[in-house]
């Protein structure tokens, strides 16, 4: 493992092309949401999943996690795990919580 | 795992040199340095992240049991303004990765520009945010004893979404502010030549922190302007 | 104070290096800083004692004589706030993890002395809302501050309790931050994370919960302060909030921070038990890995808190279940510790005899934590005195007799002094009888169903009450004792050299106490750790008892 934080110069070229591809993203997401797909789950889905393109291509190129070493990426992993851990894992009471029709439960 | 080259015989306490910056006593090489500021950025960003993630939950809590309160107040926020402030984050975004390349290329000019263009691109998100506080303020949609919400739907909870609206933009723009100040010192320094292409540490970190802010934003932004714009939960 | 003790030898080390107030309050020093926070957290658990003595008069009769019902609700809650925020989470990590990471793994300080000092004013800092509370009138709610009674309810100083325990956080934030990067980049040469000493991966697994926990309180207490200032209705039903919400947002860390307060004593243990048993520690990866394993499955058993909430009956069969999961790696290293005392040659010294009472209390406490995870008989034992007396095997039985083991065994490392022996064994005696004496009869009531909480109580409960409170005279005995030898040693205890329990270890073989920069020579590492044969070859043993 090459533990230093080499400086892998990031071509400009690489910045300007994510920069556009974020700000294109940004008014697709704008735009589309004013359309009805036909469920609101989908226009959910389709909002979240652009959101989430848009910051792996700044967690990727902008925060240069690509070139870094293995120790950054397992702590943007640990990150991402923890953070769903505490959403599913607190949802799950939320959803199942009217299951067994008792009130107050 | 780690190559740790072997120990030279070395003065002790901090001593600076040239073109490294200084390298404090308790370190054996420039490299170890950096790679321990690199991860202790990266781990502070971890806390960071779970930080926001209370408030994530929150909303996402809310936003599942009173949807039709959340889409409705949510169509109350100005979704093109948004947009617009949205591509002026990732602007400032921009020209903060163009400033760490600056100074890894020693462009002291080009350096300083970038982090004035982004001192500024972030000023005029936050200006755009103050006037959309503002606009919600004159409207009566700021939880408390005046609020009302025309038109919402489940008036009773709309509350909650714009609680949890002006929670997370509010902790969001905190840390812009933070950050603004952070900025004016790296200005000042990079100025002043105090960064060389051997040593732009704080650069780079204070780079990590901007991109960072982005992300929450870009994640704030579908979650509190994109609910429901087709007017579908209005009907 | 400690600084006016130099020891007779002029050698030069850390406590004699520079002298006066500010020389201390500035110094960036790993091990000046350790000793700012020993100060520091003492006088808190002094303070902390307190309280828990002016429970134990209040039951020792069935009525409420000694005060009345609000001022009891401030006096468990302050002892409460102050023994968990001000105590327990620093206690090990921020005394001898802040002293020993470094000596450890051969570096010459923490990655980030400068991080270190300001954590210990952040801890000050809190420290100071803590104090302007408890001077001020207190507060009422538990430490748990649950809504919507800490909201909207509750008469005391809720929002300078929240920021207490909300500063507080921080200074923990930077303690973990400053030892994740230490130990991945400070190792000395030739100490592969696999020869790192279990103290040190105890202390790693500490530091991820404190890092990935931490900010969710933090944020938990804003909120809360938030909502009691301007009544948003985050957690008030009455706006559609929902009060479980903060319990599930409260115990995603304090769930967790229990681990904080009990895997760094764990850690100790390990060390204690190998040294005085002149052997490896028996399974050294399994002890390493169960560390890491307890950090991550800790997060993910929150829920068992819940279980009389209004939390859905289905999260709670996921979480009694998981709670089950999180037995197993801390079987794992009582059966370990176990294993390696089998054959060794044991010594019974002072932190041995308090690592023996770790593992007989600690084994008491997380067995007993099994009964409450199984939710059918949580809901019967929950908010009883069965579940105080569960935690405070863990918290007092384990990471409390962790950390004296741990003082006692690095006290000679600390100040270069041996205490008196013979008192120190009284003293870890004394601490075991007392303890069980004070907290056995308590599984008992809370059996029977006396509620947690109350100042006054049925009239049949008084034996057991009386005998708790007998018991925490004797354990304060058992607390007091070694404050007294232990300071006295300082000046006046004999020499105790560099390695006076024959022990292996980096932070071993530099002078005790040792030098500002830690090694004269940064060390190079060639033998696994634990490596007691290669001790015995290399130097001349400290002969011991």
């Amino acid at each position: 493992m090459d533990s230093h934080a080499e400086h892998h110069v990031v071509p400009k070229s690489v910045y300007f092309a994510v920069f556009f591809t974020l700000i294109a993203l940004t008014w697709v997401t704008a735009w589309i949401s004013t359309k009805d797909l036909g469920s609101s789950s989908l226009n959910v889905a389709v909002a979240l999943s652009i959101a989430v393109f848009k910051a792996s291509l700044v967690v990727m190129f902008f925060m240069h996690v690509k070139y870094g070493t293995k120790l950054t990426k397992m702590i943007v992993c640990i990150g991402i795990v923890w953070l769903l851990m505490l959403l599913f894992i607190a949802m799950m009471d939320i959803w199942t919580r009217t299951w067994m029709g008792v009130p107050g439960r | 795992m780690d190559s740790h080259t072997a120990v030279a015989a070395k003065p002790h306490g901090a001593h600076a040199h040239p073109g490294y910056g200084e390298l404090r006593h308790h370190f054996e090489s420039f490299d170890q340095q950096k790679d321990s500021a690199t991860i202790g950025m990266w781990v502070f960003l971890l806390t960071e992240l779970m930080f926001f993630g209370g408030l994530f939950l929150a909303y996402f809590v809310y936003r599942q049991w009173y949807p039709e309160a959340f889409a409705s107040a949510s169509n109350k926020t100005d979704l093109w303004l948004g947009a617009f402030n949205t591509t002026v984050l990732i602007c400032s975004s921009l020209t903060m990765a163009l400033a760490v390349h600056a100074a890894s290329m020693g462009k002291r000019i080009l350096l300083v520009g970038f982090l004035i263009a982004t001192l500024l691109l972030g000023g005029a998100f936050l200006g755009v945010k103050a006037y959309e506080y503002h606009d919600k303020w004159i409207h009566h949609e700021v939880p408390g004893e005046h609020f009302e919400c025309e038109g919402c739907k489940d008036e009773v909870h709309t509350p909650l979404f714009f609680a949890l609206y002006f929670g997370m933009t509010g902790l969001h723009a905190s840390h812009m502010i933070i950050g603004f100040g952070i900025l004016l010192v790296l200005i000042w320094q990079a100025w002043c030549g105090k960064f060389t292409t051997k040593w732009y540490t704080p650069i780079e970190m204070f780079g990590l922190y901007w991109h960072f802010v982005d992300i929450v934003w870009i994640f704030l932004f579908p979650l509190l302007y994109l609910i429901d714009r087709t007017g579908r939960t209005l009907l | 104070m400690i600084t006016a003790t130099p020891p007779p030898k002029e050698t030069k080390n850390y406590l004699n290096a520079e002298h006066g107030l500010k020389s201390w309050l500035l110094t960036q020093d790993h091990k000046r800083i350790a000793l700012l926070y020993l100060i520091a957290v003492s006088a808190f658990f002094v303070v902390g004692g307190i309280m828990a003595v002016l429970i134990r008069l209040e039951l020792a009769t069935p009525a409420g004589d000694l005060m009345d019902s609000n001022t009891y609700n401030k006096v468990f809650t302050m002892h409460g706030v102050i023994m968990i925020f001000f105590f327990l989470i620093p206690s090990i990590p921020a005394i001898l993890g802040n002293f020993l990471l470094p000596l450890m793994i051969g570096a010459k300080d923490l990655a980030f002395p400068r991080i270190n000092l300001i954590s210990w004013y952040v801890y000050m800092l809190g420290g100071c809302f803590g104090v302007f509370v408890l001077l001020s009138g207190g507060v009422d709610t538990g430490w748990t501050f649950y809504t919507p009674f800490s909201t909207t309810y509750s008469n005391g100083y809720v929002v300078m309790t929240a920021m207490a325990a909300f500063i507080n956080g921080f200074s923990s934030i930077l303690t973990g931050l400053n030892f994740i990067v230490t130990v991945h980049r400070m190792r000395a040469p030739g100490l592969t994370w696999f020869r790192l000493p279990l103290f040190v991966w105890a202390h790693y697994a500490t530091s991820v919960i404190m890092i990935l926990g931490t900010p969710v309180i933090a944020v938990t207490l804003f909120l809360l302060m938030l909502e009691r200032g301007l009544h948003i209705g985050f957690f008030d039903p009455a706006y559609g909030g929902d009060p479980v919400l903060f319990q599930h947002l409260f115990w995603f860390y304090s769930h967790p921070a229990v681990y904080i307060m009990i895997l760094p004593s764990m850690g100790v243990i390990s060390e204690v038990i190998s040294t005085f048993s002149s052997k490896k520690p028996f399974g050294y990866t399994f002890i390493a890995f169960s560390s890491v394993a307890i950090a991550v499955f800790g997060f993910l058993v929150w829920g068992h808190h819940l279980f009389v909430s209004s939390q859905s009956a289905y999260a709670g069969m996921v979480f009694s279940i998981l709670s089950y999961i999180v037995a197993i790696p801390s079987a794992i290293k009582v059966f370990n510790w176990a294993a390696t005392m089998y054959k060794g040659s044991v010594r019974l010294e002072a932190p041995m005899l308090y690592a023996l009472g770790f593992i007989g209390l600690f084994t008491v406490g997380g067995l007993t934590g099994l009964f409450l995870s199984a939710m059918g008989l949580d809901v019967h034992l929950t908010d009883t005195y069965f579940v105080v007396a569960h935690f405070h095997y863990v918290m007092v039985g384990g990471a409390i007799m962790g950390y004296q083991a741990g003082i006692h065994f690095w006290w000679p490392k600390m100040f270069g002094r041996m205490y008196p022996r013979a008192w120190a064994t009284v003293a870890a005696a004394l601490t075991f009888v007392g303890f069980n004496l004070t907290f056995f009869p308590q599984f008992i009531l809370g059996y029977m169903g006396m509620p947690r909480r109350y100042h006054v109580y049925p009239p049949e409960f008084q034996v057991f009450n009386v005998l708790s409170s007998a018991g925490a005279s004797v354990l304060g005995l058992g607390y007091l004792i070694p404050a007294i030898y232990l300071l006295w040693s300082i000046k006046n205890g004999e020499i105790a050299g560099p390695n006076p329990w024959g022990a292996t270890g980096l932070e071993w073989q530099t002078a005790s106490p040792p030098p500002t920069e830690n090694f004269e020579v940064t060390p190079v590492v060639t033998t696994e750790a634990y490596d007691y044969t290669a001790l015995k070859l290399t130097q001349e043993v400290a002969h011991v008892g």
